[in-house]
């Protein structure tokens, strides 16, 4: 069967939104590596800028790692079990419940920043430390891991198996801890890997949010684009792709390519 | 652990239900019940679904909390307000509710887990439970690696370990294909009977029922319909509902006259003795309880067979008796024609009256 | 089960977060703008303003377009890709998803590199043409940018949808003659028509309050994110900011909602 002349327009247009989406990653990866970007290959490859990149921004690489780690064990502690109550109440209160908390994803960034900013501004020490950056992640990567739990608990039938675990003599808690939580570790997962994806690519409240003290590697990044060479620039989104492949691997291992939506 | 799961007959609790009701949200799903199982005694809660058997089995085991206090008590103590994890009560599940992240044998071993009891102590426990399940060669795998009879022995072995006073099985063969589930429920009555243990088994299968039950209480629309002996419920059925659930029922309705009831359809009819005053009665027999004989006569049916099933062993036959319908079960080398008339005689005790739109 | 206790505790830390830096940030927001010096007029003010309403109006422009030129091209991609099997086509769905996790600074520098000043685009046109077009600090640039991080997201929507679709369906289409474009109209549209709403909707919102691209562009548009930016901390105008803020939240809310009440159907 021969094909058609749409199915060659199709594959074209793949083809070039493919392009249109990875050459510019390929550009960056090989700017950052360039001697000089200009020149292009010819002038040679280097690592001086990507060393650049670490003595200039360092500290924002490890605040981000700090950020994610601090948002991560946030999330955890308050979403893993939230997903749970929010299950177990259901009907119409725990829907209510479940859309507020999850509003800072159909809020944009910048509102939630401003709030908190307005909120917190007045207290010095929190709004100048770093945890003021992590509390304005968690509270925009908190309804993805909401999801990732709620979502596979919809699955098992934890009500059973919280009975069967209670004939068994075993209290409450100690239900949530051997029987529940064992039973979710998939969502668990794929809700951490993207909360610490969306932690470390975290722009629009960080932005607003960060002091000079407090900057992270997309706001070095905002710098580094509006003031330095293009190969630096790109060496330190180079940094920056070195840090969340991996965790994009990951999570593409847990749940595969469907997974919930993460982006700027 | 002195104590062994082959105990002496009588171990666990003698359960007691004084008025025991249940409502949600204003609708009651159990009528005041009052109930008594003595220690070691099967009970099966039989009926359809809706009727208010997993209730009553949910709120005997904690999971459900009865409308008022002191409603419930084993061996003479209160326990209405105690939940299930401190009821000391072992439950098997219809979905088993064993846990995906544990082994067979860790899943057995939890209750004892929970109770603190030592690594080894607990395994030693776990395995000699499995064994007398037959599941020992499979401690160690996942629940998903083993077969729905084995999960299903599983969750017996699960429930017993913890020396339960009470056990509680929910529907726990529904979940099986027919010939499995034909072969557990003789092996869960003999472990149960071996056990000694109280139980309270709810099925809606009666079959099932007469099997395991050491006494059998019906259930409709959240009341005991009657709760008897499992031939008692058979032969003896207190109602129309329960007679009809527990099997198959003939009713002939007629005119009571000089304690006889007779119907005349012309080449059909039936003179069967009742005594007592002139009434319109409906005399009920089940299909089993007919004889074919030579010809009518007092205490004789004659009906015109109207089709017949082989059964195998047995065959039954449709019949009609001035123009009412009837269900007869007979053995099956005898041969009978549609069309033919054919005259049987009734066994006396298993001719039952109830009242006209009882 | 008695548990009220146990599932107070459960849900306490969320409660707490949630009241803490979510609701009372956000009812700050809400005092902040009515208490500047126009008051709840600060509302008024973004559709009377004309610098407002011209940001408003580029704005929902622009996320319009990106909506439509997204569908677009995602539609066509989507049913490229699906139930068509080729080695390398998991490596391909990844490496079109992977976007997704970039923030808007780093969409905005792909942009840079693609038209910039040494962008990809003017170095071939200098080769070809002898002119450097450079388009990236333009509206062109803007939706160009815009178009690179909806694209891949909208993508996964309907290629989900897409897989779903029999192909007997559009067989049958031929079958009975339709040509290739009867067929989109009569067939995969409408099939397709759930997920090219909640897709739209998602894409819309996401373009509404988006800032990291519009921020590295530095385009002479301004965005509504940008004048909110701009207002707070160059003009320290904190009552318009929060105002402003408030408008596109709800904006965003409700297309996220609208793309929650699926349409019937499919």
């Amino acid at each position: 069967m021969g094909r058609r002349w749409t199915t060659w327009a199709g594959i074209g247009l793949t083809a070039l939104l493919t392009l249109f989406l990875i050459l510019p990653v390929l550009l960056s990866i090989m700017a950052g590596l360039c001697v000089n970007y200009a020149r292009g290959l010819s002038s040679g490859l280097t690592l001086a800028w990507v060393g650049q990149v670490l003595d200039l921004y360092l500290d924002t690489i490890l605040r981000s790692l700090a950020v994610a780690a601090t948002t991560l064990v946030l999330t955890l502690l308050i979403g893993v079990p939230g997903a749970y109550a929010l299950v177990r109440r259901g009907g119409p209160l725990a829907r209510i419940v479940e859309e507020v908390v999850t509003l800072p994803v159909a809020i944009p960034g910048l509102a939630l920043a401003l709030g908190l900013i307005i909120t917190y501004g007045g207290y010095g020490t929190f709004r100048q430390s770093t945890l003021f950056i992590a509390v304005g992640h968690v509270l925009f990567t908190l309804p993805f891991m909401l999801r990732a739990v709620m979502a596979v608990l919809e699955t098992i039938d934890w009500r059973v198996l919280d009975e069967g675990a209670a004939s068994l003599g075993a209290p409450a808690w100690r239900r949530f801890v051997d029987v529940i939580l064992p039973n979710v570790r998939e969502g668990i997962l794929a809700g951490s890997l993207t909360v610490v994806t969306l932690s470390v690519g975290e722009f629009n409240l960080t932005w607003m949010m960060h002091t000079p003290t407090t900057k992270t590697l997309p706001v070095g990044l905002a710098d580094a684009y509006a003031s330095l060479r293009l190969e630096i620039a790109s060496a330190y989104t180079l940094v920056f792709l070195v840090m969340i492949v991996p965790l994009l691997v990951g999570l593409q291992m847990v749940a595969g390519p469907q997974r919930e939506r993460i982006g700027p | 652990m002195t104590q062994t799961a082959n105990a002496a007959p009588g171990t666990g609790a003698a359960i007691t239900a004084r008025a025991l009701t249940k409502s949600f949200h204003g609708t009651t799903v159990l009528h005041p019940t009052d109930l008594h199982v003595p220690a070691g005694e099967i009970l099966v809660l039989l009926g359809p679904s809706g009727c208010g058997k997993t209730t009553l089995l949910r709120l005997i085991a904690g999971l459900e909390r009865p409308d008022g206090p002191d409603m419930l008590r084993f061996d003479g103590e209160d326990v209405s307000g105690v939940p299930v994890e401190r009821r000391n009560v072992g439950m098997v599940f219809q979905s088993y509710a064993l846990f995906p992240n544990m082994t067979v044998g860790e899943n057995v071993a939890y209750g004892l887990k929970v109770r603190g009891l030592p690594s080894a102590e607990r395994r030693a426990e776990a395995g000699r439970l499995l064994a007398l399940v037959g599941l020992e060669e499979h401690a160690g795998k996942r629940i998903t690696a083993i077969s729905g009879g084995q999960r299903q022995r599983c969750a017996l072995a699960r429930a017993l370990a913890i020396k339960p006073r009470v056990l509680l099985l929910d529907e726990p063969l529904a979940a099986l294909d027919a010939v499995l589930r034909e072969r557990l429920r003789a092996e869960i009555g003999l472990l149960l009977r071996e056990f000694g243990i109280t139980a309270v088994y709810v099925t809606h299968d009666q079959a099932e029922a007469m099997a395991i039950g050491d006494r059998i209480a019906v259930m409709q629309a959240g009341r005991i319909a009657q709760i008897d002996r499992p031939e008692v419920i058979y032969h003896r059925p207190a109602n129309d509902f329960v007679a009809d659930f527990v099997g198959t029922m003939n009713r002939l309705a007629g005119p009571v006259r000089d304690g006889r009831l007779v119907l005349d359809g012309g080449d059909t009819r039936a003179d069967l003795p009742t005594g007592g005053p002139d009434r319109e009665a409906i005399l009920c027999f089940r299909p089993e309880a007919v004889r074919l004989r030579d010809g009518p006569g007092e205490g004789a049916i004659l009906a015109r067979i109207t089709a017949t099933t082989f059964f195998g062993a047995t065959q039954r036959l449709l019949a009609e008796v001035a123009g009412q319908v009837l269900r007869l079960d007979l053995p099956s080398g005898l041969t009978f024609r549609p069309g033919q008339l054919a005259a049987f005689s009734l066994e006396g005790p298993a001719l039952l009256e109830f009242p006209r739109n009882g | 089960m008695r548990t009220r206790r146990f599932d107070l505790l459960l849900i306490l830390p969320l409660a707490v977060f949630t009241l803490a830096f979510l609701i009372l940030p956000l009812a700050r927001l809400g005092v902040t703008a009515v208490e500047g010096e126009r008051g709840a007029m600060a509302f008024l003010a973004i559709l009377t303003e004309p610098r407002y309403r011209a940001s408003l109006l580029a704005t929902l422009l622009l996320a319009l377009a990106t909506t439509a030129g997204t569908l677009a091209i995602a539609t066509v991609a989507a049913q490229t890709l699906a139930n068509r099997r080729f080695p390398g086509r998991g490596l391909l769905l990844s490496l079109l998803t992977f976007p997704l996790a970039f923030p808007g600074v780093v969409v905005g520098f792909m942009v840079i590199l693609l038209g910039g000043r040494l962008g990809l685009v003017g170095g071939v046109t200098r080769a070809v043409a002898g002119t450097n077009v450079v388009f990236a600090y333009s509206l062109t640039g803007l939706f160009i940018g815009y178009l690179y991080f909806s694209v891949p997201r909208v993508l996964l929507t309907i290629l989900a949808a897409a897989e779903k679709l029999d192909p007997a369906l559009v067989e049958a289409a031929r079958s009975l003659g339709a040509g290739p474009l009867a067929i989109q109209r009569d067939v995969v549209l409408p099939a397709l028509f759930p997920a090219l709403y909640t897709g739209g909707a998602l894409c819309f919102a996401t373009a509404m309050g988006a800032f990291g691209t519009a921020f590295t562009l530095a385009t002479n548009v301004d965005v509504v994110p940008m004048l909110i930016y701009t207002e707070f901390t160059l003009a320290t105008n904190a009552a318009m900011a929060a105002a402003l803020s408030i408008a596109l939240g709800l904006i965003t809310w409700l297309a996220l909602a609208l793309a929650r009440l699926r349409p019937a159907g499919v």
